[in-house]
């Protein structure tokens, strides 16, 4: 059920700075807590995060248990073609997570 | 600094008992967070519940535009909520992913207009009288805060109106999408007063009051709250 939001400009120019947004649904649970029961909830947050632009690596975070639920990533990458913008993660659970966008530029 | 001169400007109208959303008290970062699709967390139920609409009940019905505004309605003598309404097919848990996404989903769809809904009387009396019921250990009706203080503030929090048009909303404290059922009980809880299960009479009656006070009120689903 691995549920994101990617924002990106509609298109955008060759050499433009293009901002990109993604909202990912995850719990990023920090150990800490305790269920009504009493019992620790277990931790698990999304730890590492790439994004490859055409193949190639643009962007990586570390996230950990300091960052809210559902986090928000911004970030800014140089637009050279159009391509595909892919994220993957990965969670303590070792649940993967992945989203695909296109990006199109204009010469 | 802004946020306090909107607040001098709320109370300064106070005497013609407008209707303020929960979202005039809000603070100037979640206003934004609710304003902006790509950032509102809210945004990521509302998908999820356009899927699962496309799954379970386009082949029924199409557009749900509007039809939020119509709820709590009153059907056959009984009180009807959107959840109970999606909950007609599918007997989707209370405050479960699936059934907050689809009432998001649907709610979203009603974005902007006004909530209009217009009880018979006797199940508007009902609700009315819980709202002026004295309740728990801090002896508190709901009229004492909401309607009588709102705009002071309460420790840390400014009070609010205590409006349901912005839900389900994405709540800070929650971490997560929770329905005006979830934020009545979290009210009672914070009276030290019994919660009012899920769907009981109580409840409905309460939800049913409080939609008709907000008439009015254009709907903000996904609203963004502390």
């Amino acid at each position: 059920m691995a549920l994101a939001r990617i924002e990106l400009p509609h298109d955008a120019r060759r050499g433009e700075l293009v901002e990109v947004r993604i909202v990912i649904q995850h719990p990023m649970e920090t150990g800490f807590r305790r269920a009504p029961q009493g019992e620790r909830v277990p931790r698990n947050a999304i730890h590492s995060l790439v994004c490859r632009y055409r193949g190639a690596e643009v962007f990586r975070a570390t996230l950990s248990t300091g960052i809210a639920a559902n986090p928000f990533l911004r970030f800014f990458l140089r637009a050279t073609q159009s391509g595909d913008l892919d994220f993957w993660w990965l969670d303590d659970d070792e649940v993967q997570g992945a989203a695909q966008t296109h990006l199109v530029v204009s010469p | 600094m802004k946020k306090y001169l909107v607040l001098a400007a709320l109370i300064a109208c106070t005497a013609q008992a407008q209707n303020h959303s929960g979202l005039e008290f809000a603070s100037e970062e979640i206003r934004r967070l609710q304003a902006s699709d790509a950032e509102n967390p809210g945004m990521l139920w509302v998908d999820q519940g356009a899927k699962l609409f496309a799954q379970k009940c386009a082949s029924c019905h199409v557009s749900m535009k509007g039809v939020a505004t119509r709820y709590p309605a009153v059907e056959d003598g009984r009180i009807v909520t959107l959840e109970a309404k999606v909950r007609h097919k599918e007997a989707f848990a209370y405050e479960s992913d699936e059934l907050l996404a689809l009432t998001a989903y649907i709610a979203n769809q009603s974005r902007g207009m006004p909530i209009k809904v217009s009880p018979p009387a006797e199940k508007l009396d009902a609700g009315r009288k819980a709202y002026y019921q004295r309740r728990g250990q801090m002896n508190l009706a709901c009229a004492h805060c909401h309607e009588q203080n709102w705009g002071k503030r309460l420790g840390a929090e400014t009070l609010s109106q205590g409006q349901p048009n912005g839900y389900p909303a994405y709540r800070l404290e929650w971490q997560k999408m929770g329905s005006i059922e979830r934020r009545i009980r979290a009210c009672m809880f914070g009276l030290h007063a019994e919660l009012p299960a899920y769907g009981s009479d109580a409840m409905l009656e309460l939800e049913l009051f409080l939609a008709a006070r907000a008439s009015g009120l254009p709907i903000e689903t996904p609203a963004v709250r502390r």
